[in-house]
């Protein structure tokens, strides 16, 4: 009978990072398909063109870093960075832009920092700013939402993507473009005289929305991350946009409910920040980790230059998570209030 | 009803209790032969009083406690000393200790004890005496000396004293089957410590998995002042920290013990050990072992001696040891693996787990950290794990105390979440015996730059003072110089050489001086003198030295005087 020495505890949990790691794909299913039925197959394309490179770049660092393939590449991250920026980005995007962001967010943002876990910054966020900041013109193209316009079929998303030059797509501004240019019109007038608005917020948007809520809520039932960050981001926006709203005048930013179901509001409360890597640690950091972004998308989105701001409010914060870190410490055990109730 | 506090974090790992929980409690006989290990309980080692080939009678004291906290060790059973050694014992550094073995002669014959007829007519003092002298140490687990742990802190009142029954470890049922089959000698020992301590308030706490163990008490306390408490089953509200939160809703400052809020935690076993101890006058010389997981036929509860070996204790359960991959006392979250299984069951042995590899498999390679807050949220300390994990790695000792580092309890639940399987806790213990050693050290250095400042300060001083000497010479000196330029009063000095000069010239001169007398007269004076000493000290008895040394100055002062003669004469011829 040879005994194993081990330490204690001998029992385990049946969490494992590459289950975590499915499950947020598999969170991202609803939103993905809302997206493609509103503007067809292009969000699916750079899905998977984005998967495909960042597999291939994230093993050619594995293999230079000397580490091994399998072992890494089975806690999926790789894949949930990729499909990620792949939704983050504009369908139709043309190949060698979205290779360029996941080269930035793969390599760049994550293996140079030491592969997962180390990276300070989201990865996806950062493929995305990288490709913002270069390449202006082809990250502020969207499609206009089925309805509006002709959605491209398959074919045609590929020719986009990888004949990017015999493609001859139709852009169309975002209802968060339309509302930061919006000059003296009130809010109602220039809902009824903008064919892009919906219901609440921009045709399309609105379900996009709903849906990577959905699929959000499902990961929270499923206690992959907690709440707080999320609720806290979502939050901080509807009361930055109503505090804002100015009565629905020409100067409003725009109703709570149209900053929370547009652009990436969502998908950022639900797919980003709960990036746990990057984010604040603590139950009261993450809750002003998520306030903080809340409440930097509404600048950039307002006052700022940019089509969406979730990006740069991430990459922000992570920059501030640390410092958040450090003063939101849990009162632990036996501490402070000594003998009064815990 | 009490109304119960919740604590922060906890998991809910697979109970797998029942396994064991099919038969009552089996007596598990007398081995051939017993390994006692001189240190079953936290503190100082017990001291053997006994000798190679001694005959020993169940009961008899064979080990006596080596410190203030120490525990004494008994004969579990009748039999010969047949070795003091080293040998394996269940300890988490799998180091052999020293052991007295028995070889058990099977007879069983107890050695005379005696209990007290009333426990109620006996001082605090004199009971603790008695507790001190059973050789109980805590059956929970961690093997505290009972009688330090009940002594406290003197002029400390003690408001509540808690029974701890909560057993939250998967498997180990050893303290259940004790609260359903021996509800009623728990309840006397409570009534025992309820005399020594004089609380205002007794809680029995226990998981509410346990329903038969809480009918029993319920029923075997109805009519005293002990109330049995149950909250809702959660790993692990056993600790004692977190079970002084669940009952009082208070929490143990940090560093600090229960007694620094007045509350005293015992475990059920240590109670029932108390009364036979008190009651019965029978040391600590067996408890319940539950023996379980699925490399054992039959996972059961046995009442087994001290010393018993494990090997003969899973033979009884029907060990398969072809599917058992490691051994482990205690549960599967803080028991620690041993070597082998000649390792003897000690006092602290609540549960030996065989498990397969199946059932407990080994921990697959750690992943990164993707600090996902899991461990956090699990932690009864409300610590960061992921973040300690992190300043573990890089050694940051500051951090990881200012992180609280020292307030983890290495309960496991952290690395029982970790979806990377990360072995935490092991990261924490290694952290702290570092952080312990540093400490040592430092507190090593401190002492030798204090020995080395302080004789710094002493080689100053003294010769600090020499200087003053010289100043005060030069000081002195100068003054002379000053009354002799003042033509005042006469160098005192100067004068004692004039003198002397001037007796010289007389000496020359064949005059001797009037007041001087030869030397030999003075050394014969000085001889009657030192003769007439010691014969003083012979008469009187002195000590031998004095008379020794006197002796030698006789002796030398007779040598002196005859070389004076004998120049004399020389001189005198010439």
């Amino acid at each position: 009978m040879a005994l194993m020495r081990v330490s204690s505890p001998h029992a385990h949990g049946s969490y494992s990072t590459g289950m975590v790691m499915r499950q947020v794909l598999l969170a991202t299913v609803p939103g993905v398909f809302v997206l493609t039925l509103f503007f067809g197959f292009g969000t699916l394309v750079n899905v998977a063109w984005a998967c495909l490179v960042g597999i291939a770049l994230e093993s050619l660092a594995l293999f230079l870093r000397g580490r091994s393939l399998t072992f890494y590449l089975k806690d999926c991250s790789a894949l949930v960075t990729c499909v990620l920026l792949g939704i983050a980005l504009p369908p139709y995007a043309p190949w060698w832009l979205i290779a360029v962001g996941v080269a930035a967010a793969v390599l760049m943002a994550k293996q140079l920092y030491g592969g997962l876990g180390y990276n300070p910054f989201n990865p996806a966020m950062v493929g995305y700013v990288v490709l913002l900041i270069s390449f202006p013109v082809q990250m502020t193209a969207w499609a206009p939402p089925r309805g509006l316009a002709d959605v491209p079929n398959l074919w045609e998303a590929l020719q986009a993507c990888f004949l990017p030059a015999q493609f001859d797509g139709v852009t169309m501004a975002t209802p968060l473009d339309i509302l930061r240019q919006n000059q003296g019109l009130l809010m109602e007038d220039l809902w009824a005289q903008t064919p892009q608005f919906g219901r609440w917020a921009g045709i399309g948007w609105e379900w996009v929305n709903l849906a990577f809520l959905a699929g959000g809520l499902w990961l929270l039932y499923r206690r992959i991350f907690t709440w707080h960050a999320p609720v806290a981001m979502l939050g901080s926006l509807a009361l930055m946009s109503a505090l804002f709203y100015a009565g629905g005048s020409s100067s409003s930013g725009g109703s709570p409910l149209f900053h929370l179901l547009s652009g990436a509001t969502m998908f950022g409360a639900f797919f980003i920040i709960t990036d746990p890597v990057s984010s604040a640690v603590s139950v009261r950091g993450r809750l002003v980790f998520g306030a903080l972004i809340g409440v930097l998308v509404y600048l950039i989105r307002v006052w700022g230059n940019y089509p969406d701001a979730v990006a740069f409010a991430v990459l922000i914060a992570n920059f501030a998570a640390p410092f958040i870190d450090h003063y939101t410490q849990p009162r632990v055990y036996g501490h402070g209030k000594s003998g009064g109730t815990g | 009803m009490r109304r119960v506090h919740d604590f922060h974090g906890g998991i809910h790992p697979a109970e797998n209790k029942h396994q064991s929980l099919q038969q009552p409690i089996r007596s598990a006989g007398i081995p051939p032969q017993l390994i006692l290990p001189l240190s079953q309980h936290i503190g100082a080692p017990a001291r053997a009083v006994v000798a190679v080939g001694e005959r020993v009678l169940k009961g008899q004291l064979i080990a006596e406690p080596g410190g203030h906290v120490s525990v004494p060790l008994h004969a579990p059973t009748s039999g010969v000393v047949s070795a003091i050694e080293d040998r394996p014992i269940p300890h988490p550094s799998g180091f052999p200790a020293p052991c007295i073995v028995i070889d058990s002669d099977q007879e069983d014959r107890w050695a005379p004890v005696q209990g007290v007829a009333n426990y109620l007519d006996c001082e605090a003092t004199e009971l603790l005496e008695l507790i001190r002298a059973a050789g109980i140490a805590g059956m929970g687990g961690a093997g505290f000396p009972t009688a330090v742990k009940l002594a406290g802190k003197p002029g400390r009142a003690v408001k509540t004293l808690i029974i701890n029954g909560t057993e939250c470890e998967p498997y180990i049922t050893a303290d259940d089957s004790l609260m359903r089959e021996r509800a009623t000698d728990i309840v006397e020992g409570i009534a025992i410590l309820q005399h020594i301590l004089q609380p205002e308030d007794i809680l029995l706490g226990l998981e509410d998995n346990k329903p038969e163990a809480i009918a029993a008490l319920r029923a075997a306390t109805t009519g005293r002042a002990i109330e049995v408490v149950t909250f809702p089953t959660k790993y692990p509200s056993g600790g004692e920290k977190q079970l002084i939160e669940i009952l009082t809703g208070q929490q143990v400052p940090s560093g600090g013990l229960p007694g620094d809020i007045g509350i005293v935690c015992q475990n059920v076993g240590t109670a029932v050990a108390v009364r036979d101890a008190i009651c019965h006058g029978r040391p600590l010389l067996s408890r319940i072992t539950t023996v379980t997981g699925d490399a054992v036929e039959a996972p059961q509860n046995f009442e087994v001696l001290l010393g018993t070996p494990m090997q003969y204790l899973l033979e009884l359960a029907g060990l398969h040891p072809e599917r058992c991959e490691r051994l482990v006392m205690g549960g599967p979250m803080m028991g620690f693996t041993v070597t082998t299984a000649q390792a003897p069951v000690v006092k602290t042995t609540n549960c030996i787990l065989a498990p397969t590899a199946a059932e407990l498999p080994p921990p697959p390679p750690a992943q990164p950290c993707i600090r996902c807050g899991l461990c956090a949220e699990a932690c009864p300390a409300s610590l960061l794990p992921q973040q300690l994990f992190w300043f573990a790695q890089g050694k940051e000792f500051e951090k990881l105390e200012q992180h609280n580092l020292f307030d983890c309890i290495e309960c496991g639940a952290c690395s029982w979440v970790c979806p990377s399987h990360i072995p935490l806790v092991q990261y924490y213990r290694a952290s702290k015996a570092d952080i312990l050693e540093q400490r040592r050290e430092h507190t090593k250095s401190e002492q030798a730059r204090q020995r080395f400042e302080a004789r710094q300060a002493r080689l100053a001083q003294e010769e600090e003072e020499r200087e003053a000497k010289r100043a005060a010479r030069k000081a002195a000196a100068e003054k002379r110089a000053e009354l002799a330029a003042q033509g005042g009063a006469e160098d005192p000095i100067q004068a004692a050489i004039e003198r002397a000069k001037a007796k010289k010239a007389a000496q020359q001169d064949g005059q001797p001086v009037a007041a001087s007398v030869s030397p030999e007269a003075a050394l014969r004076q000085k001889l009657a003198k030192a003769e007439q000493r010691l014969a003083q000290s012979l008469a009187s008895g002195e000590d031998a030295k004095i008379v020794s040394a006197l002796q030698a100055s006789v002796e030398r002062l007779k040598g002196k005087l005859a070389e004076a003669e004998s120049a004399e004469t020389a001189s005198g011829a010439t």
